[in-house]
């Protein structure tokens, strides 16, 4: 990447204010994406401003990339052009919200925390995913497709996502959706904006529907973990589930080793500190995990059938805890929250596994989960290198690659430090040239695997290292030349994020 | 038409699968709109491959095509604008595989949307989306026009149960899109090409999900004597987090049209009726219509009545669904709406829609998924009184810039198609069409499948190709419809075929 000239950063501090632009190297180095940084970071105050930006980048043909709390920057391939970082966090205003009729609209750069909070005053909330840190922003979320332990029950952002604001690649402020929960006005384009990381548009505001809490005086939140002496025996669990009418709000499928850092989880030093939940999760066996809620009688049955259930698929060890607050001092609030961390975390864990960690997203009909299964872990023995997964009951299966070279992540020393700059130090923990080999080999076969099966398959987070021999969408697809004719509709000049998501 | 076109058309799918003569075009003129076009011919593929075929020989002989189902749209996306060649895919109408253990079947364009629940009830399975005309609409013109219905409150639109489609591309090319799963991976092209109103591709074959029967259903009509408190009791049931699987309101002259026409149990000197049903767990259901009931009565509600049976609760839908049906009897014309507000701001958009109505001298009456802010005011009128079509007009416009001004939007479930498309820049900018025409171009750069549509007819629409050739081969000059004039009176939202 050439230095960005010093011209440049003067004509962005032209179009925001020169407290708005920085090109310091450390600044620069916290924005890199798979070790490509940018020529400049920008933080325009308004959707104005960043359109502003964008029409600037059109005409001297700069690539932009959106960021927000930089927590999922890594998710894609590397961009190929990234002159300017276009942090959204100063839109960060809860624009309208009408709890009466249960939408919400919402800045780019609001925190999935600050909108959390907000929503809670009024017994309400969004199910987006929450465990990827407190600096988390609604459009990084979106941008970022990641989906949440609860899907289950209120499904992925493209059920809930009703509209979106954005900046379209001519540098046009456009919209689709409106804030009305029903609405088949124009064609759908904010769902093209869920996991489309960046390369689309600029989101600047994005509207939701909105989900009565969990807990409230009426209803509680209830956990279920069963533990299973093998695969077999889980996934059993899980069908038994799904045949029956009960409608959790999630269930997930634990592998052994993802049980296990389950159970020798210990919070940073940073973070808030949790009840440790060693009884909780067997270490070596499969556990499934059944969250649900409901008034105290619904609790009450879900308790006793999924112990049936579970019992009658196998289940050698089970625990329940219901609540009726999650706050409530100590006890049962503790434990709950402790678990729900957990849950909610499990993209975290996994990374934090193995700084050389690939994890692969794979959607999958949850039946064919077994046969699955056998083939992942039957590579990842062959290359000789340790595996966690997790299935959601819906059949969205993370599955990581956990290479032991190098020293086991977080290393003391990134452990020490916060978790935006982690991700600069954890590209520097590089893998060994045979590790890599043998990682890209593994991540050829689970391709080749998840295409035999007709699941689809990409890898979600790999070190940088990796990208450089495996592209993480895997195989050239039947439909990638659609997604490129759409790429460039909404971005001509092809300036976001390009070759991100498809070169 | 072309007759090299027809004959060649015939040649690859047999003489009966291709109609020309004007007297058989005559049944395809309409949709459930009040729009009437005809197009220059018809044809009925059997195959996504006769599918692809037809689309390269339309072509190659430059005429544009139109897909239709069972013809049973609000909004004129079933017929061509002007001319061309019509696509009709009843013969494409079978369930091609069932997944019992992963909730999932693969059913062709065609396919009755009842149909589908009727294959697979029997393993206590149904398909969620639920327009009135259920048992007539198709599929593929549910996902055409990402259709709802009462259940899509609790249960989703049609986007919300479809995983992956196979299209048939303006070029004839055969395209796959999304998985089995569902999790789109890259962008999310199911979610564009849903409720794209057959104006990107042709869709031959559709995945979908299918939901499990509930445990418990209970089905409450509540009966009120004042509108207001019933439109208030919608509100606190939202606001309240309640969420019941459908909440349908009537008002007291609609009710009693369709009661003097359905005998559904309806009161007949109620103001305003709200029905709705609960579904889940038997504990859940019962503890949800403790609440509603808590909260009609709190309202004013005469009565709070629980379904006795099955047969009572069929008895309270088939009221609701066949109300339209009921309303074509008693006036020459209706106008139907389809406009979505916020749902706080029900009760005071009722009231200025009687408002317009009294200023127009139109009977306006009321039936609508309130429990989503869905509208659908129906202005009834005499188009053979002078004036009274002018005026039907201007009452929905008002009506519709109204629900606009309050936070919503114009249509919920019906479709722009070319009855609102003129309406389309009370809620999109000259930027937004100029993305969304660049998004259309993307797939159909001619404007070769269903033109015309969606986009106002006056933003510089390249794709308006009004190549009206005629029927004979004589040229006719096009013809398209004034702003006003799109708005027309509207058909039996229940029409099983198109007269």
């Amino acid at each position: 990447m050439p230095p960005t000239s010093t011209n440049l950063v003067e004509r962005l501090a032209s179009a925001v204010g020169g407290g708005r632009v920085r090109s310091d190297v450390a600044t620069l180095a916290a924005y890199a994406v798979d070790e490509v940084t940018p020529g400049a970071v920008v933080k325009p105050a308004s959707a104005e401003e960043a359109a502003e930006i964008v029409r600037l980048a059109i005409a001297e043909n700069l690539g932009v990339v959106p960021a927000g709390g930089r927590t999922k920057m890594g998710i894609g391939m590397p961009p190929m052009r990234y002159d300017i970082a276009l942090d959204m966090t100063a839109l960060n205003q809860i624009a309208h919200y009408d709890p009466g009729d249960l939408t919400v609209s919402v800045d780019a750069g609001c925190t999935l925390q600050s909108i959390d909070a907000a929503l809670t005053l009024q017994k309400q909330f969004l199910p987006l995913p929450q465990g990827f840190g407190e600096q988390c922003t609604v459009a990084g979320t979106i941008a970022s497709g990641v989906d949440a332990h609860w899907r289950q029950f209120f499904g992925t952002a493209r059920d809930f996502l009703i509209g979106a604001e954005f900046i379209d690649g001519t540098g046009a402020r456009c919209k689709s959706g409106g804030r009305v929960v029903k609405n088949v006005t124009g064609y759908d384009l904010h769902k093209l904006l869920i996991g489309s990381l960046g390369t689309l548009a600029i989101i600047t505001r994005l509207n939701f529907r909105t989900f009565p809490s969990l807990t409230s005086a009426e209803s509680q939140a209830g956990i279920f973990v069963a533990a299973f002496p093998d695969a077999r025996g889980a996934v059993a669990f899980r069908q038994n589930i799904a045949a029956s009418p009960f409608t959790p709000d999630a269930v997930e499928l634990l592998s052994p080793e993802l049980s296990k850092l389950f159970a020798e989880f210990r919070p940073r030093s940073w973070e808030k500190q949790v009840t440790p939940l060693s009884t909780w999760f067997s270490r070596s066996q499969w556990n499934v995990v059944v969250c649900f809620h409901g008034t105290p009688d619904l609790t009450a049955r879900y308790v006793t059938a999924l112990n049936q259930r579970a019992e009658s698929a196998g289940a050698v060890a089970m625990h329940a805890l219901q609540s009726a607050a999650l706050d409530s001092a100590g006890g049962a609030g503790e434990e709950l929250a402790s678990l729900n961390a957990r849950i909610s975390g499990t993209a975290r864990f996994l990374r934090d596994a193995s700084a050389g960690a690939a994890i692969f997203k794979i959607a999958q009909l949850p039946a064919k989960l077994p046969e699955l299964f056998a083939g992942l872990a039957e590579i990842a023995a062959k290359a000789n290198v340790p595996h966690a997964f997790c299935a959601r009951g819906v059949g969205a299966v993370y599955f990581a690659l956990l290479p032991k070279d190098p020293a086991p992540y977080p290393s003391a020393a990134v452990a020490a430090v916060a978790p935006t700059q982690q991700e600069v130090i954890a590209m520097d923990a590089g893998l060994s040239e045979q590790a890599l080999a043998d990682l890209s080999r593994a991540c050829g076969s689970i391709f080749d695997l998840c295409s035999k099966q007709s699941a689809t398959a990409f890898i979600q987070f790999a070190p940088a290292a990796l990208k450089r021999r495996v592209n993480v969408f895997g195989p050239e697809r039947s439909d990638a030349a659609a997604m490129r004719r759409l790429k460039s509709a909404f971005d001509p000049r092809n300036i976001f994020a390009p070759g991100r998501v498809f070169t | 038409m072309n007759s090299d076109l027809i004959r060649e058309l015939k040649a690859l799918l047999g003489p009966a699968a291709v109609l020309s003569l004007p007297e058989e075009l005559l049944m395809y003129e309409y949709d459930g709109s009040i729009e009437k076009s005809l197009p220059d011919a018809v044809v009925f593929p059997s195959t996504t491959q006769h599918v692809s075929s037809i689309v390269k020989i339309a072509n190659k002989y430059d005429v544009p095509i139109v897909g239709r189902g069972a013809g049973t749209g609000l909004s004129g996306g079933a017929i061509p604008r002007a001319g061309g060649l019509m696509m009709v895919f009843a013969r494409m109408n079978r369930v091609l595989s069932v997944d019992y253990e992963n909730l999932r079947a693969v059913v062709q364009p065609g396919l009755v949307n009842a149909e589908l629940t009727r294959a697979v009830e029997h393993a206590g399975l149904y398909f969620a989306p639920d327009p009135s005309s259920q048992k007539s609409c198709t599929i593929g013109g549910n996902v055409s026009e990402n259709s709802g219905g009462p259940h899509t409150l609790a249960y989703g639109v049609t986007t919300n149960h479809v995983v992956a489609l196979q299209l048939v591309m303006p070029d004839g090319e055969i395209l796959r899109i999304g998985n089995p799963h569902g999790d789109a991976l890259g962008y999310d092209l199911c979610g564009l090409f849903v409720g794209s109103e057959g104006t990107l591709a042709l869709v031959t074959e559709i995945t979908v999900r299918l939901c499990r029967k509930p445990e418990a259903v209970k089905t409450l009509l509540a009966i009120f004597d004042s509108i207001d408190d019933a439109s208030e009791t919608v509100v606190d049931i939202t606001a309240r987090a309640i969420t019941p699987a459908a909440c349908e309101m009537m008002d007291g002259w609609t009710l009693r049209v369709i009661e003097d026409y359905v005998h559904a149990g309806f009161p007949l000197d109620s103001a305003a009726v709200i029905l709705l049903e609960i579904e889940g767990l038997q504990e859940s259901v019962e503890a949800q219509a403790a609440a509603i009931e808590e909260v009609c009565l709190a309202h004013h509600a005469r009565e709070v009545r629980l379904a006795r049976d099955a047969h009572e609760r069929d008895l309270f839908w088939k009221g609701r669904k066949n109300a339209f049906g009921a309303l074509g009897r008693i006036a020459p014309c209706n106008y139907v709406l389809d406009g979505v507000i916020p749902r706080s701001k029900l009760p005071q958009t009722l009231r200025r829609i009687y408002e317009i109505g009294k200023a127009y001298d139109l009977r306006i009456g009321n039936i609508f998924h309130a429990g989503d802010g869905n509208l659908h005011p129906l202005v009834l009128y005499d188009p053979r009184t002078p004036g009274k079509l002018e005026a039907a007009l201007a009452a929905a416009n008002e009506i519709i810039r109204y629900c606009v001004e309050v936070g919503g939007s114009l249509t919920g479930e019906h479709g722009v198609g070319m009855e609102k498309s003129e309406l389309m820049p009370l809620i999109f900018s000259d930027d937004d069409f100029a993305l969304m025409r660049r998004v259309h171009d993307a797939f159909n750069p001619n404007a070769s499948l269903n033109p015309a549509k969606i986009f106002p007819l006056g933003k510089g629409c390249g794709e308006i190709r009004v190549r009206h050739t005629g029927v004979h081969g004589t040229p006719s000059a096009p013809t398209l419809t004034p702003v006003a004039g799109a708005l027309h009176t509207a058909q039996n939202e229940t029409v099983v075929t198109p007269r």
